[in-house]
């Protein structure tokens, strides 16, 4: 159990007399970057949401580092970035920051703009920037404080590939100082970047396990086409 | 209860105002303005030192309740909220970091418009002036601390701002300003008792009327002080930390 960052365990999520989340268990290992991926609408979302401890459950149990999602002592070890930007529009990228900063009481504005490529930006309006640089932000205010879990949603939409690049080096980057990353996408060719994959299906996991593990269980080398494979045996 | 989030976060909401210079402009001046059209309408000044006081309370309720409920909503229904309630971010510290932001703009806006209606409007304030800017910036409190609340139960900005006629416009019609209080029906008279404006607008009235400060008036400060911290304790009690 120690070594696991994130536990779900029979998850299960009805969100207005829907089922999102059916049944849904598994154990991400810490210091690791595990994706997210599935078709728009699967849950990936609401699994996240329930991560990090907003989600109403309504049965099984989630546990993050040691202790039940949501509990006080996790509100300075995860960071969170929202598939919408949550930043302020109405403030500069390092006004933003440095209130976020002061909320956890961290210190490393400088820090996570440079990680985030946004230094040059740190006096312009949030709402002045471009949708990708806006989700830069938000993801610099998921990173202050060093958080030992990082919850990402779509961090990488939008983004040029030079820069896709540049933030797929950095999560590695800290998943070898030992923070765990559960990143989320919708697209696929993201997928072999990750260390292990948990793919969801209409509120179902339909595979967890390492890229490798996957391409020797399903005889595909392309992760999609693995992907699809298992929709097709599943159905 | 964590003083340097609560400080960070009313410098927060102040910033935000800062990169808005229109926005703070007409929160400053509106009332002033109105206080002068009012002023040339009676076009005298007994009649004028009568009403003035009442309404020096009334028009920073509303605007303050309009803007604090659209700031808000704001905040709520973007995902900054959700953001903060992963964080240590207490929900008392959060409404208490807006209401010292907003409070601040309050007293500069009540300052503002009792300075112009007292040295030259022609407003004679038998009282204490300062008594009547401290229930002129409680009754502004009262505004912004109802504003918070019911933005909980909005869920968009035409909502929020259809809540102004609502729960601003009938603490208005019976607060004792266009009728007095003790000539209403029984039914008027009760409602108009439970609504906080009338005790800020009897307050005002004791004061222009009166001399010093006296145990009817507070009372009557006590009881609108005791609205605006109920008020921000729901408002807190309607933040949620988990969403279905």
């Amino acid at each position: 159990m120690t070594n696991s960052a994130v536990t779900a365990t029979a998850l299960r999520v009805a969100r207005g007399g829907r089922e999102v989340l059916r049944d849904v268990g598994f154990a991400i290992p810490r210091g690791s970057v595990t994706g997210l991926l599935g078709p728009s609408g699967c849950g990936k979302t609401t699994l996240l949401r329930a991560v990090v401890g907003v989600q109403a459950i309504t049965g099984g149990a989630v546990e993050v580092l040691g202790r039940p999602a949501g509990h006080t002592a996790l509100r300075h070890k995860i960071g969170y970035a929202t598939q919408n930007p949550a930043v302020y529009a109405d403030l500069t990228v390092a006004e933003c920051l440095r209130y976020f900063a002061a909320v956890l009481g961290a210190g490393d504005v400088d820090q996570v703009l440079r990680d985030v490529d946004l230094l040059d930006h740190a006096d312009h309006l949030v709402g002045t920037l471009s949708g990708g640089q806006r989700g830069r932000a938000s993801l610099a205010v998921a990173l202050l404080g060093s958080p030992e879990l990082l919850v990402l949603d779509e961090p990488t939409v939008g983004l040029d590939p030079v820069l896709r690049e540049d933030l797929w080096t950095l999560f590695h980057r800290l998943a070898a100082t030992g923070t765990t990353l559960i990143v989320s996408s919708h697209v696929m060719d993201e997928a072999a970047r990750c260390d292990r994959l948990l793919f969801l299906r209409d509120g179902r996991v339909l595979a967890d396990d390492t890229p490798a593990g996957l391409r020797a269980e399903t005889g595909e080398q392309d992760l999609e086409q693995a992907f699809l494979h298992l929709v097709r045996s599943a159905a | 209860m964590n003083p340097t989030t609560t400080l960070a976060t009313a410098r927060r909401v102040l910033t935000q105002l800062r990169h808005d210079p229109r926005t703070v402009a007409m929160l400053l001046v509106v009332p002033t303005l109105l206080m002068t059209l009012l002023r040339f309408v009676f076009n005298d000044e007994r009649v004028f030192t009568r009403t003035a006081p009442a309404l020096l309370g009334v028009f920073p309720f509303m605007i303050m309740f309009l803007v604090a409920s659209v700031t808000t909503l704001r905040e709520r229904t973007t995902a900054t909220l959700e953001r903060l309630m992963t964080m240590p971010m207490g929900r008392l510290d959060l409404i208490l970091g807006y209401a010292i932001a907003f409070g601040a703009l309050a007293v500069a806006q009540v300052g503002i418009a009792t300075a112009v209606c007292a040295w030259w409007l022609g407003m004679a304030v038998t009282g204490s002036v300062w008594t009547l800017l401290v229930i002129a910036v409680l009754d502004a409190l009262l505004g912004m601390a109802l504003g918070l609340f019911v933005s909980a139960f909005a869920s968009s900005e035409f909502q929020a701002i259809q809540f102004m006629p609502l729960f601003v416009l009938p603490q208005f019609l019976l607060c004792g300003l266009l009728q007095p209080r003790d000539q209403m029906g029984w039914p008027l008279r009760w409602l108009s008792d439970v609504m906080p404006l009338s005790y800020a607008v009897d307050a005002l009235s004791r004061v222009t009327a009166g001399t010093g400060f006296t145990g009817a008036i507070r009372t009557d400060l006590l009881v609108v002080a005791g609205c605006v911290l109920l008020a921000l304790a729901l408002g807190a009690g309607t933040l949620r930390r988990q969403t279905a």
